[in-house]
């Protein structure tokens, strides 16, 4: 079982890792999805790995802590999980408000030289609008 | 036990929540809100430094669990200063955005600002690893929306470009814990330093523990080779925003110092001085990079991202040493260099407001601009170095921490040289600018010359950011008095260890 886990999260890293050296938003989205799936079962192997072992003691007077498996990692998990979902959502916002003002979903800027002399740090006169067409918005 | 040790966390979460769904459509009462929010903030700040002056260590224990297995907070001299820095910056920050404007030109400014400085005082409070990484998610998610504040496709595309990064440093930041909790079975970082210090743990996962929170913590501190997203981000942030994120890089410096002090002890048996011997050629490495960046930018606002690079490698040079009184001078060039980028990006602000564009070319003077030059001219002499300003005494300091002969010859030619081409970069960029532009003659479609003059409120606070460097010069001496304690006791590990345990100690007797 440890070499399946260990492939598993070896796999996805590597997968992920791959996916977020890609020059688009899409690609890289996916590749930190895959990322934080690996760091989800790494954090769930910290506490060893157990099988058949409950994380919550039954009764107070517990003598032998073998028959149980560590709690602490799966409160983490949950915690990383909630927070990756969390930013994941943010990214896809964020890809989808610079594909629609700037018309392609390419992670790279434009070098510095190529710019106009007024594009740039701008005085913050536009504002966000993110318009959808009716005919997409019906269909 | 004393609770006003939570309330920089509780006060700003409180208040973004009713900033954000009860006055969302009146900018007035949130910008009442937000302000009334931040004073108290600095309020509470002052009085939380007070106490901590006194040298205990005070621990506040979250649901009264005592420390292994609740979460704690703790306040100690360095993290009061740097709860202390933050207020007096959102302050400055925040009043300046309402003076320009920049909290109407997009939605939930104040809330995102509120939630911002909640993460943040949390992160400098926390004395728990894993709450450590939930305050700092807490302040990028914050910075995320701050950053892309009013739009625009240019900072839409650098704001993806930063989510991106920084969630690759928050996967590594979870790969780093996980390592950590496996080798030492604690997150807590005084349990931490207990585990390390007695050599039980596993040393190979330790060792890779430390270096990848240093990795993580390089991306905050924008350590070379972690800082290629920091130039794009500050310079397609408001201005205002990029001045408060010149607390953001500390955050990460804060995180290197606090937990590479306490939990991995410089000389202790399992990593020994790997994270020193790492630290110090890649904050060489930062100078070298904030200095050509700042001599070969094009644009003001790069320009400013690479002193601060350039800022923060002194700062962690000085802090690589992992030595008392190098410690003493790195936490005054903290303090320096974030009121000097604070200052440099405000002034920018006005600057380019008024010009229309950031880019270093002749044009036009505008209007005010002896006010304008001499408010740059402060702020440039301050950010590299030069006398009377604190940036001076600041690198003084850390050069005199670093003439060990070990060190010395590197920490010298790298300061010395980088302050060089800073300076030469500022000052190219400064008659370019101010000067230069005196002598084209005034265009009449310029439509900046229409624009209203800077009022008295929207210079006050960079006025008052650099009056803060003139203090924090003519100060040097109680100031250093401070920092020396707060330096004594943060290599003073033992005192932290047992505060924060004593309780789990006497429980089990």
């Amino acid at each position: 079982m440890e070499l399946l886990v260990a492939g598993a999260i070896g796999a996805l890293t590597a997968g992920g890792i791959y996916l977020i050296l890609r020059l688009r938003a899409f690609a890289v989205i996916l590749g930190l999805a895959l990322l934080s799936y690996a760091v989800n079962i790494f954090l769930f192997a910290t506490g060893r790995l157990a099988v058949n072992k409950p994380p919550i003691l039954t009764g107070y007077k517990v003598t032998d802590f073998s028959a149980y498996t560590d709690p602490l990692p799966q409160a983490l998990v949950l915690t990383a999980i909630v927070i990756s979902f969390g930013m994941t959502a943010v990214l896809v916002m964020f890809a989808l408000g610079a594909y629609l003002e700037s018309g392609d979903d390419k992670i790279d800027m434009p070098a510095p030289d190529d710019l106009h002399e007024d594009d740039g740090a701008d005085v913050g006169e536009q504002t966000l609008v993110i318009e959808i067409e009716p005919k997409e918005r019906g269909q | 036990m004393n609770h006003w040790i939570i309330a920089p966390v509780v006060l700003p979460a409180l208040i973004a929540p009713i900033i954000a769904f009860i006055m969302r459509h009146d900018v007035v009462l949130a910008r009442v809100a937000s302000v009334a929010s931040t004073i108290a903030l600095f309020a509470i700040s002052v009085a939380l430094t007070i106490m901590a002056a006194s040298g205990e260590t005070q621990v506040y224990f979250l649901g009264n669990w005592a420390a292994p297995f609740g979460i704690v907070l703790v306040l100690d001299r360095l993290s009061a200063m740097m709860l202390l820095l933050t207020s007096i910056l959102a302050l400055i920050v925040v009043t300046h955005s309402i003076a320009t404007g920049w909290d109407a030109k997009g939605r939930h400014f104040h809330a995102l600002f509120q939630f911002q400085l909640m993460g943040i005082c949390g992160a400098f409070l926390t004395g728990d690893a894993f709450n450590l990484f939930v305050f700092f998610e807490v302040l990028l998610i914050a910075s995320y929306g701050l950053m892309i504040h009013s739009g625009g496709k240019q900072r839409l595309q650098a704001g993806l470009q930063y989510v991106v990064m920084n969630l690759a440093g928050s996967t590594l930041f979870l790969f780093a814990l996980g390592s950590l909790y496996a080798a030492t079975g604690t997150l807590n970082i005084a349990d931490i330093a207990q585990v390390v210090q007695s050599g039980e743990g596993d040393e190979a996962i330790i060792r890779v523990a430390a270096i990848l929170l240093l990795v993580v913590f390089g991306i905050k501190a924008a350590l070379v080779p972690m800082h290629f997203w920091l130039p794009a981000t500050y310079s397609n942030a408001p201005a205002p925003i990029a001045a408060l994120f010149a607390i953001m890089t500390k955050v990460g410096a804060y995180a290197i110092i606090r937990i590479h002090t306490i939990a991995f002890a410089p000389g202790n048996p399992e990593t020994g001085n790997l994270i020193g011997d790492w630290l110090f050629p890649a904050s060489l490495l930062t100078i070298a990079v904030g200095a050509i960046g700042v001599l070969g930018a094009r644009r003001l606002m790069p320009l400013l991202s690479y002193s601060v690079i350039g800022s923060m490698g002194t700062l962690l040079l000085a802090v690589s040493v992992f030595e008392q009184y190098a410690m003493t001078t790195a936490l005054y060039y903290l303090l320096h260099s974030t009121l000097s980028a604070a200052a440099l990006y405000l002034v920018a602000d006005l600057v380019i407001s008024r010009r229309g564009t950031d880019a270093l070319t002749v044009r036009t003077a505008t209007a005010q601009n002896g006010l304008f030059a001499a408010l740059f001219f402060a702020a440039a002499i301050a950010m590299t170095g030069m006398p009377p300003l604190s940036g001076f005494l600041g690198k003084l300091f850390v050069m005199d921490a670093l003439s060990g002969p070990g060190v010395i010859g590197w920490a010298w030619s790298a300061i010395l040289i980088g302050s060089l081409m800073t300076i030469v970069g500022f000052v190219r960029a400064g008659s370019q600018i101010f000067w230069k532009s005196t002598s084209v003659a005034p265009d009449e479609d310029t439509a900046a010359t229409d624009l209203p003059r800077v009022s008295a409120l929207q210079a006050a606070p960079a006025m008052v950011a650099v009056a803060l460097l003139m203090a924090l010069a003519a100060f040097a001496g109680p100031v250093t008095n401070y920092l020396d304690a707060t330096s004594a006791q943060l290599f003073d590990s033992s005192d932290y260890i047992n505060q924060v345990l004593a309780r789990a100690t006497e429980e089990a007797k």
